[in-house]
């Protein structure tokens, strides 16, 4: 009690302080706490719990089925196929987001006229819907009435007809672009916040010590603003894990199985062919493989400290 | 690093521009065929401006009574902020002033963010059927608030550090209760990331696609889902598309561009003040 009140610092309170004040932190602690353990442990056990068992949309069998659920997953080819995919579309898309943003980063780095311009209306397409910027993409790519053909006619002088949704060497490179196009502004509103706040003195010390640009780059700005960058690449790292829905409004996971994720893999098995246990031990082991990419970010960040 | 004037600031502007296409171009192409007529749409070559801004697309949206979807995620993106920014800050100034919980806690707290959606949809699915809660305005609105509330205690933690103790101190001292601190002390001083913190809580319960999409069947369709309703098996209604989306991406474009200061500090997670 006196703790709870030292550790403010604001002052000991009487004896008799009345029940509402003794508690007070907690009081305040517990509506948050109660919610989140509503939509997060409650649901949690008992997902593990239907995953022993056999739940599908034809037969509620709720015996314990041991780790059936959990031997199918690891001879499912589909399931380790969309990782496959999703850390792909990781690999790519991450360092690409990375490298643009800075680009653009230090490009407006350096006062230039209409420099805040620039910057609000780049930064638009991060707020967009993501499932609105995989309906846009798909009108863009779009082998007929879409521009992006009609770009690439221009320059090869003849029609071209790609079928990027279709077809299977194409519809990589346009999901990319289509995730690169909404996250990129994201890295770059961060990178760009960071680079704002290198030390002036030390840049300028450095250039009369006769530091080159890009050593100056390397020495003094690169050390100066890695957290933020370990920041934005586990955030970002994250999203691209679960990435649903760009890919849901351009391909829907197809053509075939090509460009599903292990999200939407997820959602198939469990909300279109209603196998409810099979699709609670995906959930579960997705939170575990998660769990262990996370634990290990986090204690290169610790390190990186 | 500075960069030298006359050519190299030509070639900074070119650069700029260029960049600005790229970004732009996609929301121009969503937002013009929004106003094209069908035969515009799918017209070969492409019509790269349309001969008259005609709103027949969004008619239909209106008369259809579609537009519906648009108000519902405004109710559940406004009704889960307004929760989730109250029992985020009462308990963000209970780990920010008292220490509740420990490292660990907060540590938990933030952990819950990293979940991913799909995961935690799954199991709430399973009891929202048990309750009955599916399609239910309520349903969502717990869950939008309980996704956005590790992110709201982040935020608000690192806005109540910045108040003085001093001006607690001074209204306990003159008799005020400890929620009375809290209410009419704490939270006036930390409007301003109040505000900047429910901007971000509002967009990702706007912008979502997957929660609504397991979660609801007929009343309670957001704009998001909506927008892939249209999606057939052969034929896109590519101007409902269009238009659907920009009725729910503007008012996004709106707040944002308001709050343009805001923003770095609020999808950093904090980490960068801006």
């Amino acid at each position: 009690m006196a703790a709870a009140v030292g550790a403010a610092g604001v002052r000991h309170e009487p004896a008799r302080a009345p029940w509402v004040d003794r508690h007070f932190r907690w009081l305040l602690v517990a509506p948050a706490t109660f919610v989140i353990l509503l939509v997060g442990l409650f649901p949690f056990v008992y997902t593990l719990l239907v995953s022993f068992q056999n739940i599908t949309m034809l037969e509620e069998d709720t015996s314990f089925q041991g780790f059936a659920n959990y031997a199918r997953l690891l001879s499912d080819t589909r399931f380790w196929e969309a990782l496959g995919h999703t850390l792909i579309f990781l690999a790519i898309a991450l360092p690409a987001e990375l490298v643009l943003g800075f680009l653009l980063a230090l490009l407006f780095l350096e006062k230039m006229p209409g420099r805040q311009i620039f910057v609000a209306l780049i930064v638009l397409p991060v707020v967009v819907s993501p499932i609105v910027a995989g309906a846009t993409w798909r009108l863009l790519f779009d082998n007929r009435f879409g521009p992006i053909n009609q770009i690439l006619s221009w320059i090869a002088g003849e029609p071209v007809t790609i079928l990027w949704i279709n077809n299977p060497t194409f519809v990589y490179p346009a999901i990319l672009l289509a995730e690169i196009w909404q996250w990129t502004p994201f890295m770059f509103l961060l990178l760009w916040a960071a680079l704002n706040e290198v030390d002036r003195s030390q840049l300028e010390a450095a250039e009369i010590d006769g530091a080159s640009w890009w050593q100056r780059l390397w020495w003094v700005v690169l050390p100066a603003i890695r957290p933020v960058v370990i920041i934005a690449l586990l955030i970002r790292g994250l999203d691209l894990f679960r990435l649903f829905d760009v890919v849901w409004g351009l391909t829907r996971g197809g053509p075939g199985t090509m460009t599903e994720t292990i999200s939407i893999y997820t959602y198939v098995v469990g909300f279109q062919q209603f196998e409810t246990s099979y699709a609670a031990a995906m959930a579960l082991v997705i939170i575990l493989l998660l769990s262990a990419v996370v634990m290990t970010a986090l204690d290169r960040v610790a390190i990186a400290r | 690093m500075r960069a030298d004037r006359g050519l190299g600031l030509v070639l900074r502007m070119v650069a700029a521009f260029a960049a600005l296409l790229f970004f732009l171009f996609p929301i121009y192409w969503l937002f013009m065929i929004s106003f094209k007529t069908p035969d515009e749409i799918f017209a070969y070559p492409p019509v790269w401006w349309p001969a008259s801004l005609q709103t027949g697309n969004y008619a239909v949206l209106f008369k259809d009574g579609d537009v519906w979807t648009v108000w519902n995620s405004f109710v559940l993106a406004g009704t889960s902020t307004v929760l989730a920014m109250l029992l985020g800050t009462m308990a963000a100034y209970s780990i920010a002033r008292f220490g509740t919980g420990g490292k660990h806690f907060a540590n938990w707290i933030i952990s819950n963010r990293m979940i991913p959606p799909i995961a935690i949809v799954f199991p709430v699915f399973l009891l929202f059927v048990k309750l009955g809660w599916v399609d239910t305005y309520h349903g969502l609105i717990v869950l939008y608030t309980a996704f956005n509330l590790p992110y709201v205690i982040w935020m608000m933690r690192g806005y109540v550090q910045d108040v003085p103790l001093e001006l607690e101190e001074a209204a306990l001292v003159d008799g005020c209760t400890r929620f009375q601190v809290l209410f009419k002390v704490v939270f006036p001083v930390v409007r301003g990331g109040l505000f900047a913190t429910a901007v971000f809580t509002f967009v990702f319960a706007w912008n979502d696609f997957l929660f609504a999409l397991i979660l609801s069947r007929s009343q309670v369709v957001t704009f998001p889902v909506q927008v892939t309703h249209y999606f057939g098996g052969q034929s896109n209604f590519w101007a409902k598309i269009a238009a659907m989306s920009a009725l729910g991406t503007l008012p996004i474009f709106i707040v944002v561009a308001t709050l343009q200061r805001f923003l770095v500090r609020g999808i950093s997670l904090g980490a960068v003040k801006g």
